[in-house]
């Protein structure tokens, strides 16, 4: 007799999960109630250490911890003071930083005790904020030196950028459990809520650690938080250098038919049949967006055919640098095709840096001049829908792309075509044919692959952990919210 | 020489932002670096506003078409930089009383903010507002219901747009509290966190993958077609 196998048999198969998960399931641990305050034990060898690979911002607060402390200990509050700024000696204030639940704060295995992470702390203050710690130097009206800055009376400082480090002491407070409302879920909510309010009157027995030394967060080598995108971007960029040297070796790459891309040629080609221009507009961000550049290489292509074609390209810009990056393209793109006479650097200027004066200008240029091809590409914003609805009331044929996912459906609404997202930042690759560029296309597709991997452990394990309450599932799904995600 | 200056400038001013944002200490290399390009920019400002009074002044001098909008775009122009430049109307700092530059340019009150808030945010503004008659011409086109794609577009558009409006929630708010999730506004919420949130996230993961895969092709010179072309 065959086995039966039970991917075959859906319903089996959720059957059989669904028991496994009832049976891997347990009954929540009952709590024995309390009738008067705990007193907690005094949280003791309370030791402050820089925390290890981070920016200068983090502290780790460990001290002795025991599973019995747990039980008497409702939560523990984190003080933290300033002792020191640069030379400047300050008197501790100390300042609540959180209240943190003791089972959160007990950390298990073989580093047993308490454990707590101080975070964004200040690694250098402003002169104002300095004297507002200080008591002399707030009653000062001369000038201060802190390190190697210098402030006047007021604390105003011209460099923005203060050196000094500071340096912190901890304190932690244990807080004792107060009895909790019998019948909790069972009582209606008023009951609760007046319950709830007499247990708050009932003050809650606390223990006072003693003072750490004082501690300036260092900074690290490598910011820890990250490692997993570092790991990540390396294997992208890894795997994209392998395949542009592959294809440089001769292996053959095929890629799909992008319909927006094959269109350039069609719409340039109606724009020289047609008698008109070309509107090409490289988004509204200047050349430090990659969307710019992405755009820049799409421009290279159309001005090339344009040339060949003997067609006029009218490229308005928002930005100055894009504007002469743009010239210097067009340029390019003219003398490649043998036609240098033709490339005419008036047709590429510059507008306004302003949004909608931009469209404005954009606006009445298209219902004046009727270009017959239009081009968006690259960032766009809320002018997207302006454009393209303007082009498709003069008959245009347009072709746009762009990486805001806001905007695309505003593009696929009024446009013929529309190049989305990757697809964009794919153009350079797919109009130059070229190996190399094919190739870093097919590393792209490595990164896709790690994607889709992390998409279904992660669901998996998001799904077991809610479903089952198991804490190994929990733990596996908040490292990967913690560590990778992160 | 043209292009490998370019070329090696852009692969040093990217791979010092990569290397600053992993590395701690090396941060203040790519704020650095990110000053440079502000100074670029700011030089290149020069180049847009001479581009723009050179198109312009021969726009006008020429009388082609439409040399009336460069007019105003000039005087326009040219208005607002003497206003803002000379600091017309503008008091002094307290601190610096004797020093008649030593204002604020957008002091409250002075002409170029009165310029600002009375003449480009009412122009900028009338621009922005066009956008729900666009959008309404558009939705038309979109809506149409000529396959079963467009049907389930239609559908949805018809759940969102009504489930955003109060008309939405009068409409089904008789339903039971047991049946709450069926009500247009409760829908709404559910498509848009669940099917229009894992749609975005595709996009998203693909232009991730997409820029990182550019900006290393840009990094490595692999891909130069922004200089003009691959050669």
């Amino acid at each position: 007799m065959r086995p039966m196998s039970l991917l075959k048999h859906p319903f089996l198969l959720a059957l059989t999960m669904g028991l496994l998960i009832t049976g891997c399931s347990h009954a929540p641990e009952e709590e024995v109630a309390l009738t008067e305050p705990t007193q907690p034990p005094t949280p003791a060898n309370l030791k402050a250490t820089d925390h290890p690979l981070d920016k200068g911002e983090k502290i780790d607060l460990t001290w002795d911890l025991t599973e019995a402390d747990v039980e008497l200990i409702d939560v523990f509050e984190i003080h933290k003071a300033i002792t020191q700024v640069g030379d400047v000696m300050i008197e501790p204030s100390f300042e609540l930083l959180e209240a943190v639940p003791a089972k959160d704060a007990f950390r298990t295995g073989g580093k047993r005790g308490g454990k707590f992470i101080v975070d964004a702390l200040n690694r250098h203050l402003t002169a104002r904020e300095l004297k507002k710690l200080d008591e002399t130097l707030a009653g000062s009206d001369t000038p201060f030196q802190v390190g190697k800055m210098v402030y006047d009376s007021d604390g105003e400082i011209w460099d923005d950028h203060p050196t000094s480090p500071i340096s912190y002491v901890f304190k932690i407070i244990a807080v004792g459990r107060v009895p909790q409302p019998d019948g909790e879920g069972e009582a209606d909510e008023n009951a609760a809520d007046l319950l709830l309010a007499a247990t708050q009157r009932i003050e809650p027995l606390r223990a006072e650690s003693a003072v750490t030394d004082p501690i300036t967060p260092g900074i690290q080598l490598f910011d820890g938080r990250l490692g997993s995108l570092c790991v990540i971007v390396l294997i992208i960029s890894l795997s994209v250098i392998y395949f542009i040297i592959a294809a440089r070796s001769g292996k053959p790459l095929k890629i799909r038919k992008i319909a927006g891309l094959e269109a350039v040629d069609e719409a340039v080609g109606r724009a020289t049949e047609m008698g008109r221009s070309c509107l090409f507009i490289p988004g509204i961000l200047d050349m430090n967006d990659i969307q710019t550049i992405a755009a820049m290489t799409v421009l290279a292509r159309v001005s090339k055919t344009a040339a060949e074609y003997d067609a006029k390209v009218e490229v308005p810009n928002c930005r100055s640098l894009v504007m002469t990056t743009a010239r210097e393209t067009v340029q390019a793109a003219f003398l490649a095709a043998g036609r240098p006479d033709a490339y005419n650097e008036n047709l590429i200027y510059y507008v306004t840096d302003d949004q909608f004066g931009y469209v404005a200008y954009l606006q009445g240029m298209m219902v004046r001049d009727k270009p017959a091809a239009c081009f968006y590409m690259g960032a766009f914003f809320a002018e997207s829908l302006i454009l393209a609805e303007t082009g498709n009331s003069i008959g245009a044929i347009q072709v746009a792309g762009t990486a805001m996912p806001a905007q695309l459906p505003f593009f696929v609404a009024a446009c013929d075509y529309t190049l989305i997202g990757e697809e964009f930042f794919a153009a350079s690759a797919y109009l130059s044919g070229e190996p190399d560029q094919l190739g870093s296309l097919k590393g792209q597709d490595v990164g896709k692959v790690i994607v889709a991997i992390g998409l279904l452990v992660g669901a998996a394990v998001a799904t077991v952990a809610t479903i089952t309450a198991s804490p190994a599932a929990w733990d596996a799904l908040n490292f990967i919210l913690d560590k990778i995600l992160a | 020489m043209k292009r490998t200056v370019p070329l090696f400038i852009t692969a040093a001013g990217g791979f010092i932002l990569v290397v600053a944002y992993f590395i701690p200490h090396t941060q203040d290399w790519g704020e650095i670096s990110l000053i440079w390009f502000d100074i670029i920019a700011s030089f290149a400002m020069i180049l847009g506003g001479g581009n723009l009074l050179k198109i312009h002044l021969s726009k006008v001098s020429d009388r082609g078409k439409g040399w009336a909008f460069s007019g105003v775009t000039l005087a326009a122009f040219i208005l607002m930089l003497i206003i803002g430049l000379s600091k017309m109307g503008v008091h002094p700092n307290d601190n610096y009383p004797g020093f008649a530059w030593s204002g604020n340019y957008r002091e409250t009150g002075a002409p170029f903010w009165w310029m600002y808030e009375h003449a480009l945010k009412p122009l900028t503004a009338t621009m922005f507002s066009m956008l729900a008659f666009y959008i309404a011409s558009a939705a038309f086109r979109a809506f149409r219901a000529k396959n079963f794609e467009a049907i389930l577009l239609l559908g949805t558009a018809f759940i969102i747009l009504l489930g955003r409006t109060a008309a939405g929630v009068v409409l089904t708010g008789w339903m039971p509290e047991r049946l709450s999730g069926l009500r247009l506004e409760n829908l709404t919420i559910f498509i848009m966190t669940t099917f229009n949130t894992a749609g975005n996230r595709a996009i998203m993961i693909g232009i991730a993958l997409g820029i990182a895969s550019m900006s290393l092709k840009v990094l490595l010179a692999v891909d130069r077609s922004y200089l003009g072309s691959g050669d």
